[in-house]
Order: structure tokens, then C-alpha cells, then sequence
């Protein structure tokens, strides 16, 4: 890194991402932006910030957002690339929100959005699937989807109910054993 | 004015339960905004989830058109800063102190046991967003089979070919115009 980079700049570099990247893959983005194009970070720091990004709850792109505009400009830094990340974005479903209160009761429009929900349906459980490919194949991995699934959807745990009460289970379960030397 | 602190709760807790990415919090926000607090109807979330995925950036900005819904430009701009920022802060604050807790063996542990949990949630993200846009019990059977076929081949295609999803929806959008017309 040479010079230190404005907020501003940050911002356009991350509203970039923001206008084009259309069907999600943010954090694929995110690495040409700051690996690739612009230099700001190396490999190593981005898989860092990823990591602290999928650790903690929020957004995974967000949050490397957050950490890549914090180790380059401070706190503005760290404004100036989420908002630019998310407000092309906002702006665009504000528009798609107002066309949509305007038409929905048109049967073309409304014929055309239940395709579009119904696609979108599809996209998720295609991205569970392929997130979750090794936990649906471990037993005891399977056994929790199974027990959060059924909590939820048939006796309407709550999140937090969830999280507090589940987790901690599985997290239990995976503890780190003193048999095993650390890498 | 009551709605906007019930907005800024509901979105506040959501963001900080928000544990491997957005998508683990859908079934917790179609039953808070849907059922709880009637800011939008089961079809209207189902729409502003689907639009959320279209268009660029973090895909969880649909929270901005639940806002809209419930309270207007308000609502909107308390339902973006309340579902992005805390966990922005925890982010922010916890880049500082990460190096430390790095090849802690918990933290492995902690991964581990979540991904099941994390996987469950997003199923039931997939019911929570199926269950109007797949299999809604006010539309006849021919709509809800064609959509739920519209949304299985999208899975389909996906694992099978590297295709922009936003692509996909618009597809499934204008079949959907074709087939789900007058049904």
C-alpha cells in the first residue's frame, strides 16, 4: 500500500461493487476489488477479514466492508465502504418498491413477481444445499439441521431461542479435545 | 411513532443474531414482520426477499421495503441503520481485539457446531419463503405446482452451470408471466 486512500475514494471503490454485482457472490467481488484492482490488502489480510467477517453475526460482505475501510481510513473509512457497498442497492429496491406497490395488483405484474419469488425460493435452496453439502452428509451434522428445522418451522422456536438453546449443544459436541495437537 | 422503536428492536435484535450470514435470519423476520406486527402479508415479504436477491449488493437490504411498508421513509432509514449498524459496531470493535483470539481451538469449535444450526435456519429460511411463493394455500393447485417446477429447475440449473442468479429470476419472472397468468 503506497498512499493511504480518501474516504471517498473508498466509497466509489465499494459503491463499484455496489451498482454492478447483481445476483450476489459479494465477497468474490470484494477480493477483485481489494486484492486485485486496487491493492489494498493482501491475500492474507482479506482471508483474515473474511473470516472475522463470517465469525461474527451480520453480513459476511458488510462486515469485510467494515474491517477493509477501518484498516484503510479509520472510522470514516470503515462508513464511507459499507454505505457505498449497500446504498446503490437500496436506492435501486426503492425504485423496484415504489414501481411494486404501484402495479401489484396488475395480474401481468403480479403473475411475473410470483415467478421471480418462486425462482428465488429456488436460489436459496440451492445455496443451502451447497453450503450445507458436508453437514448434510455427517450424521450428527444432519441431526441439527433435522432439530433446527423442525424447532422452527413445526414449534416456532425462536432465533434466540435457537441460538442460546441448540447451538450451544453442537457447539459442545465439537469442542476442542486435548488429544489433538494444535497445527 | 411506537412502530419505529418496534422497528428499530426487531431489526437491532436481528442484526446481532444474524450468525453465518443473512440468509439464518429469514424465518425469525417473515414471523416478525408477517405474523407479529403485520408490517407486510406473507406475499409481500415473499416479493421483497425475492427483489432483495435481485438487485446488487447485500442481499439482506430488502429489510429497507419492510420498513417502507410498515412506517414510510422512516421506517425505511430505521430499519437499514438498526439491521446493519450493530453488528457493524461488534465488527468494527472486534477487528482490534481478533489477533488474539486467532488458533484459539474454540474458535474452531464454535464453526464447527454453528454450521449445522446455521444450515437448519436457512431450511427453514427456504419454508418461510416457500411456503407463499411454492405452496400457497390461496392459489390453486396448477399455480402452486408450475411455480414450485419454476423454482426447482432454478436449483437445478444452478448446480449444474455457473449462471448469474439474478439472470435466472428474471427468466423465471417472464415464465411465470407466461404461465402463472389467470391462475
Amino acid at each position: 500500500m503506497n498512499s493511504a486512500p480518501s474516504p471517498r475514494e473508498i466509497f466509489l471503490a465499494f459503491a463499484r461493487i455496489g451498482v454492478t454485482s447483481f445476483g450476489g457472490g459479494l465477497v468474490a467481488y470484494l477480493r477483485d476489488v481489494l486484492v486485485t484492482d486496487k491493492k489494498w490488502m493482501d491475500e492474507e489480510e482479506f482471508l483474515g477479514a473474511l473470516e472475522i467477517g463470517q465469525t461474527l453475526p451480520g453480513l459476511n460482505s458488510v462486515n469485510v466492508a467494515i474491517i477493509a475501510g477501518r484498516k484503510l481510513a479509520g472510522p470514516a473509512g470503515a462508513i464511507a465502504a459499507a454505505t457505498g457497498l449497500i446504498l446503490p442497492g437500496v436506492i435501486l429496491l426503492l425504485i423496484l418498491g415504489v414501481l411494486y406497490q404501484r402495479f401489484r395488483h396488475n395480474p401481468d405484474v403480479a403473475a411475473a413477481l410470483a415467478g421471480v419469488a418462486a425462482a428465488a425460493v429456488g436460489l436459496l435452496l440451492q445455496v443451502t444445499l451447497k453450503i450445507g453439502a458436508k453437514q448434510f452428509l455427517n450424521p450428527r451434522d444432519l441431526a441439527f439441521i433435522v432439530l433446527t428445522f423442525v424447532l422452527v418451522v413445526f414449534f416456532r422456536a425462536s432465533l434466540p431461542a435457537v441460538l442460546f438453546l441448540v447451538a450451544p449443544f453442537a457447539i459442545i459436541l465439537c469442542r476442542p479435545r486435548k488429544t489433538t495437537p494444535s497445527p | 411513532m411506537s412502530d419505529l422503536v418496534r422497528i428499530l428492536n426487531v431489526f437491532c435484535l436481528l442484526s446481532l443474531l444474524a450468525v453465518g450470514g443473512g440468509s439464518a435470519v429469514l424465518p425469525e423476520m417473515e414471523r416478525e414482520t408477517v405474523a407479529d406486527h403485520k408490517w407486510v402479508t406473507g406475499e409481500q415479504f415473499a416479493t421483497i426477499y425475492s427483489l432483495g436477491q435481485m438487485a446488487p449488493g447485500p442481499n439482506m437490504s430488502m429489510v429497507a421495503l419492510i420498513g417502507w411498508q410498515a412506517a414510510g421513509t422512516a421506517g425505511l432509514l430505521v430499519a437499514l441503520v438498526a439491521f446493519y449498524l450493530p453488528s457493524s459496531f461488534l465488527t468494527y470493535g472486534a477487528s482490534y481485539v481478533w489477533d488474539h483470539f486467532r488458533g484459539n481451538p474454540w474458535r474452531t469449535a464454535v464453526q464447527a457446531g454453528m454450521a449445522p444450526v446455521t444450515i437448519g435456519l436457512m431450511l427453514a429460511g427456504v419454508h418461510a419463503v416457500g411456503k407463499t411463493a411454492w405452496i400457497n394455500p390461496e392459489h390453486s393447485l396448477r399455480f402452486n405446482t408450475t411455480a414450485t417446477l419454476i423454482g426447482l429447475a432454478v436449483t437445478g440449473i444452478l448446480f449444474a452451470k455457473r449462471i448469474n442468479p439474478a439472470l435466472l429470476m428474471l427468466i423465471g419472472g417472464a415464465v411465470g408471466w407466461f404461465l402463472l397468468r389467470g391462475n
